[in-house]
């Protein structure tokens, strides 16, 4: 299952994939940074709707892309989030940061 | 008798082990009957591992790690081995926040994570020898 991306205005989608691993990471941040080059972003939107496995890799990589955003004060959010994946943003402190939409929560909109 | 069982992997240290690895484990523990939850935490901890080998024992270069789990009554033990740099400093490298590699997008909470899910979290290592990190979980608690 391959990551989606999409823009719209300044604000980049990423639609996860189902594990997000190492080299999932990877791949995701390789084409986040290109997209970011490209185009003026300021809102960074995971959509975990797919993702049923997380490690610190996907921490990783959502820190990274707030710092990536740095000056723009722009802000990184996260949909569709299981209870699984809300526990490893808790955990790792990057729910702080970031504003966290649950599954249910979105389906309630 | 008591229950015991015992398997041992040797792969490659390719990112691409890392959810044979994980995917092993969580299929080798089914035989406890443990809740999603349980598996979760356990392919997780494991994932986390095998990437520290990768990344940080091997630096990227391909090499063999070794995975033993083993099941005694409701406890799984997992051992996580490779043969590469070594931690100089394990308190230090198991600190919350703490990488080596910051350059690579790397969060730093491995081992917390690791310690988080798993009831027992040991770390054998020497500089220049490789690393082996031990971790236990009793399943159904």
């Amino acid at each position: 299952m391959e990551p989606v991306f999409e823009t719209a205005g300044t604000c980049l989608t990423i639609l996860l994939p189902a594990e997000l691993d190492h080299p999932a990471s990877d791949i995701i941040r390789r084409e986040s940074d290109r997209i970011m080059g490209r185009i003026y972003i300021r809102t960074i939107n995971f959509d975990f709707r797919r993702t049923t496995f997380m490690d610190s890799s996907g921490i990783g990589l959502i820190m990274g892309r707030y710092r990536a955003l740095g000056m723009r004060s722009g802000c990184i959010r996260a949909t569709n989030v299981s209870s699984y994946i809300i526990k490893l943003l808790r955990l790792s402190g990057v729910h702080k940061f970031m504003e966290i939409c649950d599954a249910a929560e979105v389906s309630g909109e | 008798m008591e229950n015991t069982n015992e398997m041992t992997i040797i792969f490659d240290s390719r990112p691409v082990n890392e959810g044979l690895a994980r995917v092993t484990v969580a299929s080798f523990c089914t035989q406890l009957n443990p809740t999603l939850e349980e598996v979760a935490d356990i392919k997780t901890a494991v994932s986390e591992a095998v990437t520290n080998c990768i990344i940080h024992g091997y630096e990227g270069q391909v090499h063999k790690i070794k995975m033993t789990c083993s099941l005694k009554g409701q406890e799984i033990t997992v051992d996580i081995s490779d043969e590469g740099v070594g931690i100089p400093d394990i308190k230090k490298a198991m600190e919350p926040l703490y990488t080596s590699r910051p350059d690579k997008d790397r969060s730093g909470m491995g081992f917390t994570f690791m310690e988080a899910f798993m009831d027992e979290v040991k770390v054998e290592s020497e500089v220049g020898k490789g690393t082996t990190v031990h971790m236990k979980k009793t399943i159904g608690r």
